[in-house]
């Protein structure tokens, strides 16, 4: 497993427990008490580094290579899931993946951004950076969940939307500005989930929905720390301030009334335990659902505009 | 003559004989001493010996020197020619010489586009610094800056009356205000011109020009997206026009969210209009950019704007616009039962999607 800087004295005693048990199992040795005690001792450090993570390190944890991706979450979350592919106008984007499914039975449009896990496969994926085609194809089963009556469940984890030429060349400040229009018109609930990075723009323009939810340790942001940094302090080295300053943890905006829900992970981040991190995403966006499936479009639509023009006008100093 | 030469000329001139960039000028330019050449010229490096050297020993010759102001002219960014300030002002912002647009101030904008007698419209206070953001100096010094050089308490002006006979509702934002960046007050100040728009039946005519998101507000500043798209949405459902102004420049949140979804897109001529920043892009993809790219002319090219216009006819554009896009009643979706549940927003009004079949 990749280890982040901070987790290096954890690291140190999980390679002990580890090499105890080598040896154990080439004699009978008395080792079950040390690695009792090795174990607790990595549980105790754990619980002191992730209850009190500084934003620069949330970052490092948001992007872990090892952290649960959208692939895995619809691999694990989502039963009977087909996959459609295209925006029907210019070509299929895998930064965003989607598809139909069911989330604990309800049928639903999942939408996914996908980074990948190695190299072969953040190329596949472009590392997550959707194109127009992506927030196009977005688009496109957004209105296929409006017309049979399916909610559309989110999964947000990208840096950004992609900047390249022929992005800007096929239009992606419409293709974002049309998708965000999409979210925001829905005639069907919307639950949007950081899951990891929320990058700007790109991370948005799926984001608007009913009920936002974050992991513990996911970040959300109105641009990458070291962009920040390299803008503002002009130097890219300074990105933990920026981090500092940006308030983008899930605790800064659910303080800020910018997103609804925390979901929290299991000890020591997603990326230790990725099946329990998953259903508890599971579990927290079909409870999010819920009361929405009962609303008529009607009501939810006006609810949800009147959701987005509150924020922050009240319950800041 | 060519740009070079004119411009050297008028630099010897400038130090011994005053004589004009064009003979029309003459009169206008003899008006005005060496001694009080603006200090924008000084870029030149023959100018700046001139006004390191010689114009402090003028000014202490003719005491009282100091007080004139020192921005009678203008160095046009496209062909470098020297403007005259006051005929600059007359042109709108506009070169005479190679037809360059430059940055036009929110105020003139109001009253190059809306008939006289328009009003400003005041908007909201909001929660100013709600991060308390520093870097290496604090967010809230940065605006009262911007504050005190402009006299507004945000980058958004918003005025209201007609245009060419037709009510209308002006946004426009201010590159000069930190880049024209869209926090929560800019925010609140669209929410508020479309809340103007609706209730007065008025077109709403928004003019950007910005960076985009306001990074010191963090999300505060990104929730401007969906939420600027609700106020324009609001005037769409109300059957008004929403009409986009691009200017130079205009990128980001700001394009990528209600910049980019009115009824009507127009771009003044060479406005930079993108989504990533040029240099973003070049450094994500390490090749040369193409010629004219994120300009208006290639955003005409590639099917994100209707036309192209320059500053000097853009009034009449869009008063023919709003000649012909008329205001619609409120009205109900015609094709509701072909879309099954069709939101309805508070005033009772028709979704985006089935008013766009409805014109069709």
């Amino acid at each position: 497993m990749h280890v982040l800087d901070f987790e290096k004295p954890v690291a140190e005693l999980e390679s002990k427990i580890d090499e105890l048990r080598h040896l154990s199992g080439d004699g009978p040795l008395p080792i079950a008490d040390e690695v009792g005690r090795l174990q607790d001792k990595v549980n105790r450090q754990l619980v002191a580094l992730y209850s009190k993570l500084t934003p620069a390190q949330k970052v490092q944890v948001a992007r872990h290579p090892d952290r649960p991706r959208s692939v895995d979450y619809i691999r694990t979350l989502i039963t009977d899931f087909f996959p459609l592919a295209g925006d029907r106008t210019f070509g299929e984007d895998l930064a965003l993946i989607g598809g139909l499914g069911r989330l604990h039975g309800q049928a639903c449009v999942v939408l996914g951004q996908e980074r990948g896990h190695d190299t072969e496969s953040r190329l596949k994926h472009n590392f997550g950076m959707a194109k127009p085609e992506g927030y196009r194809k977005a688009q496109r089963l957004m209105h296929l969940a409006e017309r049979f009556g399916l909610p559309v469940v989110a999964l947000i984890d990208t840096a950004g939307a992609f900047p390249g030429v022929e992005a800007e060349a096929r239009g992606q400040a419409e293709a974002i500005a049309r998708s965000l229009e999409t979210c925001l018109a829905l005639t069907v609930p919307i639950v949007a989930c950081v899951i990891g990075e929320g990058g700007s723009g790109g991370a948005i323009a799926l984001a608007t929905g009913d009920r936002v939810l974050m992991s513990e340790h996911a970040i959300y942001s109105v641009i990458s720390p070291e962009g920040c940094a390299s803008i503002l302090w002009r130097d890219s080295g300074k990105a933990a301030e920026a981090a500092s300053a940006l308030g983008l943890t899930a605790q800064d905006l659910n303080r800020f009334g910018i997103i609804d829900t925390i979901v929290p992970e299991p000890l020591g981040g997603a990326h230790r335990n990725p099946e329990s991190a998953m259903a508890a995403v599971g579990a927290a966006l079909s409870e999010a659902l819920e009361p929405l499936l009962a609303m008529d479009s009607r009501t939810l639509v006006a609810a949800r505009r009147a959701k987005y023009l509150a924020m922050g006008r009240k319950g800041l100093t | 003559m060519d740009v070079t030469l004119r411009r050297k000329t008028r630099q010897v001139g400038a130090e011994h004989n005053p004589s004009p960039p064009q003979a029309k000028d003459h009169a206008r330019f003899c008006a005005f001493p060496p001694w009080r050449v603006p200090r924008k010229t000084a870029s030149m490096a023959l100018m700046s010996w001139l006004t390191n050297l010689v114009r402090p020993k003028f000014r202490a010759l003719v005491g009282g020197a100091k007080d004139i102001p020192d921005n009678l002219w203008d160095k046009c960014p496209g062909c470098g020619a020297m403007l005259f300030k006051r005929e600059l002002e007359e042109h709108s912002n506009v070169c005479r010489h190679c037809g360059h647009h430059m940055p036009l101030d929110p105020v003139r904008r109001l009253a190059l586009l809306l008939d006289e007698g328009y009003t400003l419209v005041s908007l909201p206070a909001v929660t100013v610094d709600p991060l308390r953001f520093k870097d290496h100096k604090r967010y809230a010094d940065r605006l009262r800056d911007a504050q005190r050089r402009t006299g507004r308490h945000d980058a958004l002006l918003v005025g209201e009356g007609t245009l060419g006979g037709h009510p209308a509702v002006v946004a426009a934002l201010d590159f000069s205000f930190l880049g024209g960046s869209m926090g929560m007050a800019v925010g609140e100040g669209l929410v508020a011109a479309a809340e103007r728009a609706v209730a007065t039946r008025s077109a709403l005519i928004v003019v950007p020009s910005s960076g985009g998101a306001r990074m010191q507000e963090g999300m505060f500043s990104l929730i401007q997206m969906p939420r600027s798209i609700v106020a324009a949405t609001q005037v769409k459902e109300a059957g008004l026009p929403y009409i986009v102004v691009l200017t130079d420049p205009t990128t980001g949140g700001v394009t990528a969210s209600f910049a980019m979804l009115g009824d009507v897109h127009l771009a003044e001529k060479g406005a930079r209009i993108g989504f990533a920043g040029a240099r973003v892009i070049q450094s994500t993809i390490r090749e040369t950019l193409p010629p004219g790219f994120q300009r208006a002319e290639y955003l005409l090219e590639h099917g994100m704007v209707d036309a192209v216009v320059t500053r000097a006819e853009l009034k009449d554009s869009l008063a023919n616009l709003l000649g012909l896009l008329r205001p619609r009643p409120s009205r109900r979706p015609r094709l509701s039962l072909l879309s099954g549940p069709v939101p309805h927003g508070a005033r009772n009004s028709v979704s985006p999607d089935a008013a766009s079949r409805a014109r069709t």
